[in-house]
């Protein structure tokens, strides 16, 4: 109806005339999910490369844990870490409540389990041979890690994709640990979530286009890195 | 010797992209001491007052303000186990009750804005007229009119609580008496939308009439001393709570009864809305508002 | 001659255990430069796992491997080691990238300039006739070219030992023959020792220069092809050699060198040592098997017996008969022979083998040393 033609229509007007305030807020959406996500890749892939190569005692119990922390719900994460984070609380010494870094710390919580759980699959879904036959042609232990894992390229991208795309979007968490203040820890959700509050529906409509053209431009480049050199 | 692929390069500097934006985020962890954990209101975040005063604060003061909008009674629990350094609220038995518990000091006067009673241009329940809020409300309860509450806990949530009591009437769990669990705004929303009563700050229902949506509510009620929504300024103890930034706190206190600070809370909305919105009332004698 | 001779690897007292059963036991094992040797033995006998082990890649209960005289202790020589060795398993197992990539795959891994890499490459793949396909994408091969490739991909290090485990299985014939031919030339080149997992006689036949049979985790025959076609040490290479008749029995008499051996429905005699009382496997080729008419006159010889024909079936360029002599004989003839004596089903015949040509297997026959 017109009045998502109308939100499209401010979207476009607060980028083209780059509106200071929507420019800071888009920015902060993409360091901090960014961070988040470079965080959760790192800890993810390796973890999840480890737990799915080794054996050990216990390994199923591991990888249900892990599942199911795929589908945590944000607003718990937020909840927990916040609890943390409080003055009164163990870690509140660090003062980050209410800071990019609590959002980074609790959107790292939502994505790590994501990757890692993708990354358990996508190395687990190797032919079991492939190891032994890496080893065969020479090479070290962690060469063999290294090949294993670009083997499995394209199914670890989608775990990073699935990763951004579940913290660029969340906003329960980033309310919770972030506290939505103005110029300092307010993201497109969380800005978004208030001027639909506010009534302000336009605005809140601009900033989901732009939260969504977002999206839509990372997914579109880890694509490509995802889709490159695949031979014809 | 190792060749390095084009490829490892990618690798790397993509790494090196997103290490250089955790960087900003990184600087953005800032001195403790020179922040102010204000713990107010959604409604008051909402009106847009904060926009106006906090810059001003902070460029007086040089402190940083995070203003952390919540539901009321989230804002006193936070005030309560310290994790705020001032309140700006609008629950006055409330407010009392920390006080006396000892959770906070230096309560202090600072403005007021009133609720107004809307709903649909019909009037089915014919509360147009009223003498009292008390007087609407029994209306509504006899016509078993739709009414919306927003039911979360929030200062204007309290008033409405305290103004069903008041009436003697205890609308909870009756058909007609809705409770959304959301602010104000979206409260609003739902009653326009299902054409129902409901009690609202004068603030949020003008800030709402001049967006994009038209709202399908008239105002039905407006004026009585009961309506009116006062707010306090209030420090979290820090005897209580030595981690509280005290100085940050009461320096905001200060300000915000300070008089050209009241000088521009009263001029707030003139020009947006043709009214303002807030009546400053630092200094003012508590029992002239009718509280 | 002096090359053959030069040993390259040498396994001293090998043994392997999974879940705390021994799954390989060998005493002693050598392969030499440039060597061709074959390994074959029924599913489980631990072919792989010797394999395996040689390289490395399979913890090993107790042992010692050499390389050419020096010991190769765990960890720092060890990598070393198995660089010098490429191993190629039963699947292709390519990776997700171009045939170029897969090739260059192992000269990767051991650091070397892109320049090089490109040399070695185009030399294995020309040696395994794909070159040209350098740049297409390894998952859309045909069964042969994949074979290929990761052929190519081990041969491109330049290993002084080849192990392979099954390299020509789900390939048909022609294909099968080309590659074994193309690998053949190529480490014949290199001067490549190998050690080739096979099921196919007549490709361990062609290739071998040594046959080595395992069962049961051990070394039960080691030499020339020869040796293994005529002499093989159990039942399963009794088949494996193309015998088809096998038939259990005791030995009843012995005199002269001469053995008779009762088996169900009947006696046999056959050359050999062993004592009476011992029960032995009679194997015999159905190449020696020769059929007769009833009819034809003439002394009965040694191992003549009366037998119905009960089959017939296809065996090539021959007509596989089975006979029932009250146990089961297998023969082979020409259609001519065939049709020249008039058989059909349930025709009565005389069927008789030289009492050379039965081969005994004693039950549980153990190990030879495999050198």
């Amino acid at each position: 109806m017109d009045l998502i033609l109308q939100g499209i229509a401010q979207a476009l007007h607060l980028l083209w005339s780059l509106d200071r305030e929507v420019l800071a807020i888009t920015l902060l959406s993409l360091e901090v999910s960014g961070a988040a996500t470079a965080i959760s890749v790192v800890i993810g892939i390796s973890l999840g490369t480890a737990i799915a190569l080794a054996p050990f005692w216990g390994k199923q119990l591991v990888v249900s844990v892990v599942n199911t922390g795929m589908g945590l719900p944000p607003v718990v994460v937020g909840l927990f870490v916040s609890i943390l984070l409080w003055r009164s609380g163990p870690l509140g010494f660090l003062g980050i409540l209410y800071t990019p870094a609590a959002i980074v710390i609790a959107q790292s919580i939502i994505a790590t389990p994501i990757v890692m759980g993708i990354t358990i699959g996508a190395m687990q879904n190797l032919p079991p041979n492939l190891r032994l036959q890496i080893l065969a042609l020479g090479a070290t232990r962690w060469q063999m890690v290294w090949w294993l894992v670009k083997e499995a390229r394209l199914p670890l991208m989608a775990g990073v994709m699935a990763g951004f795309g579940g913290v660029i979007s969340e906003v329960g968490a980033s309310i919770m640990v972030g506290g939505n203040v103005k110029g300092y820890t307010r993201v497109l959700t969380t800005a978004t979530v208030m001027e639909t509050g506010r009534g302000n529906f336009d605005i809140a409509i601009a900033l989901s286009v732009i939260l969504l053209a977002l999206c839509l431009s990372v997914n579109y480049l880890l694509t490509m890195v995802q889709q490159r050199d695949r031979p014809r | 010797m190792r060749h390095l692929e084009s490829r490892g390069f990618k690798w790397v500097s993509l790494v090196a992209l997103w290490a250089a934006a955790a960087v900003p985020v990184a600087k953005a962890a800032e001195k403790p001491a020179k922040t102010v954990l204000l713990a107010t209101t959604t409604s008051t975040q909402d009106s847009g007052l904060l926009d106006l005063l906090v810059p001003m604060f902070e460029k007086e003061t040089g402190y940083l303000v995070k203003t952390i909008s919540v539901g009321s009674g989230q804002a006193m629990a936070m005030g309560k186990r310290g994790e705020a350094d001032v309140l700006l609220v609008h629950s006055p038995s409330e407010e009392k009750q920390v006080v006396a518990e000892g959770f906070a000091i230096d309560r202090r006067l600072v403005m007021h804005n009133d609720f107004i009673l809307v709903g649909p241009p019909g009037d089915p329940a014919r509360i147009k007229g009223s003498k009292t809020a008390q007087e609407a409300f029994q209306k509504i309860a006899v016509a078993k009119a739709r009414f919306l509450s927003r039911g979360d806990n929030s200062g204007t949530n309290a008033k409405e609580k305290g103004l069903w009591r008041a009436a003697g009437l205890n609308p909870e769990g009756q058909a007609w008496y809705q409770q959304t669990g959301l602010g104000m705004g979206d409260t609003l929303n739902v009653a326009s939308e299902k054409g129902g009563y409901t009690l609202t700050d004068r603030g949020t229902f003008l800030a709402l009439g001049r967006s994009g949506r038209r709202l399908n509510l008239a105002v039905l009620l407006e004026g009585e001393p009961h309506l009116l929504n006062i707010y306090h300024v209030m420090e979290v103890n820090p005897a209580k709570w030595p981690k509280v930034n005290a100085a940050g706190a009461r320096a905001f206190s200060d300000f915000m009864v300070a008089k050209k600070t009241q000088d521009a809370i009263g001029r707030f909305g003139v020009e947006r809305f043709g009214s303002p919105l807030f009546t400053p009332d630092a200094g003012k004698d508590p029992s002239s508002l009718g509280i | 001659m002096s090359g053959k001779d030069r040993v390259i690897i040498e396994l001293s007292d090998l043994e392997v255990e999974r879940g705390g059963v021994p799954v390989l036991a060998i005493p002693s094992f050598r392969l030499h430069e440039g060597e061709f040797v074959s390994l074959v033995g029924p599913n489980g006998c631990g072919k792989s796992t010797l394999l395996l082990s040689m390289m490395g890649l399979l913890r090993r209960k107790g042992g010692r491997i050499f390389y050419r005289g020096k010991e190769v202790h765990s960890s720092g020589d060890a990598l070393a080691f198995r660089r010098r060795i490429a191993m190629v398993l039963q699947e292709p197992l390519l990776f997700d990238a171009t045939v170029h990539e897969n090739v260059a795959s192992g000269l990767k891994m051991r650091g070397l300039r892109r320049k090089e890499i490109g040399e070695k490459v185009a030399l294995a793949l020309e040696r395994l006739r794909l070159a040209g396909m350098g740049h297409r994408s390894a998952r859309k091969l045909s069964g042969g070219e994949a074979r290929r490739v990761s052929l190519a991909r081990a041969l491109a290090v330049e290993p002084e030992v080849l192990l392979l485990d099954e390299p020509f299985s789900n390939l048909d014939p022609p294909t099968r023959h080309d590659i074994a031919e193309d690998l053949e030339k190529s480490m014949r080149a290199a001067r490549v020792a190998a050690i080739m997992v096979t099921h196919d006689q007549s490709e361990a036949l062609r290739l071998s220069d040594r046959i080595v049979v395992m069962d049961e985790g051990e070394i039960v025959q080691c030499g020339i092809p020869a040796a293994v076609m005529n002499d093989p040490p159990n039942v399963f290479m009794a088949r494996w050699v193309g015998m088809e008749t096998i038939l259990d029995g005791i030995v009843k008499e012995r005199a002269h060198g001469v053995l008779r051996v009762a088996v169900d429905g009947g006696e046999i005699e056959a050359m050999g040592e062993e004592s009476p009382g011992k029960e032995v496997y009679c194997c015999i080729r159905p190449e020696n098997v020769t059929v007769e008419r009833r009819d034809k006159p003439g002394p009965p010889g040694r191992n003549a017996f009366p037998a119905k024909l009960v089959d017939v079936s296809a065996a090539g360029t021959f007509l596989r008969v089975n006979l029932d002599c009250g146990f089961e004989l297998v023969s082979y003839l020409t259609p001519e022979s065939f049709a020249g004596l008039g058989l059909h089903d349930k025709s009565e015949v005389i069927a008789s083998f030289p009492v050379a040509a039965v081969h005994l297997v004693r039950k549980r026959a153990k190990g030879a040393r495999g050198d």
